[in-house]
């Protein structure tokens, strides 16, 4: 697998973590989880509406929304995560993602590697428990959309 | 130099009060100068490898469970040298009081208390209530990360047996020792293969050690991340779960870290004096081949009854 598979805004990503050592890698996903914006009012409300990604070892919740275009097919997918401060890692995942693969059609997610997330170059640094919850999340969205759209994962 | 002891009324009736630290009394320390002189060196440890960074006790380092304190390769912990340089690095000599603290409740941070005392370290503590109660109380946190000067640290080699189970020992200890499974009811039983939110990191099989009492961890900590009283640890490790004085005891859980939360309990504030913490835990027992398992609540007996 290489980056010329993934989106473009993705693909950057994984390149800007591949260019640094370890530590600056861990300090990058914490700008990550920094980045990661608040939800809108109208979810903040509705907590309802989100989904917790168990697999994640820390409370993580998602959803994603699809903006239509005028033809009626979906054209623009939006992505929402709630992750506490107190856990950068998971926000930090959620901020790759969301930075990542925002505002992209439903066939430009669906294409995304599941095993996408060990292109960070993080595999050392943290455990495997957390790498699957990366994978997780990116699994859910991607079965979210997949769902939503009526394309196949 | 071994930094002064806390005196409270709680710790004084545990076995070794020399083991635990408050809140109260470390804010204490920390504003009297004690780490920035280096008498008193603090050590965040957590499952969360960014959450230090995010902030943490003004003057604590950081020690990582998974890439300072575990062989990259082996599972194991690392060698004598690796563990001298680490301490070092650290600003940590050998007379050096260190004070462990951490997320989860600690979780961590016993992990590495416990890993501490493979080598020997002698003055060791935990944070009581660890960092959730230094964040609930409000006290001061840092991104600044201390400089310390290196440390002096020799190389001490590991010594594992007394306070470590091999698959081997726990083997040899069935029938002779009572067992302490620190895991949720569902993974006692064998319901779950895994804990609730951590589906990938399970087991082939599911159920208990023969004869292990269950005791999940929390029972041993209050709601604000505290250990709970001597009298409270008694009536549930002696009361309910049947221990008595001068037991050789074994914990475990799913790959020994929640399970070091109950060691300490058991060693420090018990005061048994020999506990061994199964660090292989129910990762490794329940992907063993022919070992035995029991199923269900019961704990079973060993040998465990054939045709049945």
């Amino acid at each position: 697998m290489t980056t010329q598979a993934l989106p473009s805004a993705l693909a950057e990503i994984v390149d800007d973590f591949q260019a640094l050592s370890e530590p600056e890698r861990l300090q990058l996903l914490l700008e990550f989880s920094e980045g990661l914006p608040e939800l809108p009012e109208r979810l903040t409300d509705h907590p309802e509406l989100l989904e917790q990604v168990v697999e994640c070892q820390s409370p993580l919740f998602l959803t994603i929304e699809t903006e239509k275009n005028d033809g009626g097919r979906p054209a623009a997918v939006r992505l929402f995560f709630k992750a506490p401060a107190e856990a950068p890692t998971t926000r930090g995942f959620a901020g790759v993602l969301h930075e990542g693969l925002d505002g992209l059609s439903p066939e430009e997610i669906l294409s995304v590697p599941d095993d996408m997330p060990e292109l960070l170059g993080l595999t050392r640094a943290i455990t495997p428990l957390r790498m699957r919850g990366m994978t997780a999340m990116l699994g859910r969205i991607k079965r979210k959309v997949a769902a939503a759209s009526g394309v196949r994962a | 130099m071994p930094y002064p002891v806390e005196q409270n009324e709680k710790f004084a009736a545990y076995a070794h009060p020399e083991r635990l630290v408050s809140t109260e009394w470390l804010a204490a320390a920390i504003e009297s100068g004690a780490a920035a002189n280096g008498d008193l060196v603090v050590v965040e440890s957590d499952e969360d490898v960014l959450l230090y960074e995010i902030g943490h006790i003004p003057g604590a380092v950081k020690i990582d469970w998974h890439t300072d304190l575990n062989d990259e390769v082996t599972r194991d912990y690392v060698d004598g040298a690796a563990f001298a340089q680490l301490a070092a690095s650290k600003g940590i000599s050998r007379d050096s009081t260190v004070v462990i603290y951490g997320d989860k409740s600690n979780w961590w941070a016993a992990y590495a208390l416990w890993v501490f005392t493979l080598f020997g370290h002698q003055d060791v503590r935990l944070l009581d209530g660890g960092r959730d109660k230094w964040l609930a109380e409000g006290r001061e946190l840092t991104k600044d990360k201390p400089a310390p000067a290196p440390g002096n640290y020799p190389v001490v080699e590991r010594d594992d047996a007394p306070i470590r189970a091999f698959k081997e020992d726990v083997l040899a200890h069935l029938g002779t020792g009572p067992l302490i499974d620190v895991r949720s009811p569902e993974e006692y039983t064998g319901q779950r293969t895994h804990m609730p939110a951590y589906p990938e990191e399970g087991a082939l099989r599911g159920g208990h050690i023969p004869t292990a009492a269950s005791v999940p961890w929390a029972r041993a900590a209050n709601a604000d991340g505290t250990y709970k009283s001597r009298e409270e640890l008694e009536a549930i490790y002696l009361g309910e779960a049947g221990l008595s004085a001068g037991d050789d005891v074994v914990a475990y859980c799913r790959i020994g870290e929640r399970s070091s939360h109950t060691w300490f309990a058991l060693k420090y504030l018990l005061g048994f004096e020999s506990v061994r913490n199964y660090d292989g835990s129910w990762t490794e027992w329940g992907n063993a081949v022919r070992v035995p398992i029991v199923k269900g609540a019961e704990r079973g007996s060993f040998p465990v009854a054939v045709g049945v």
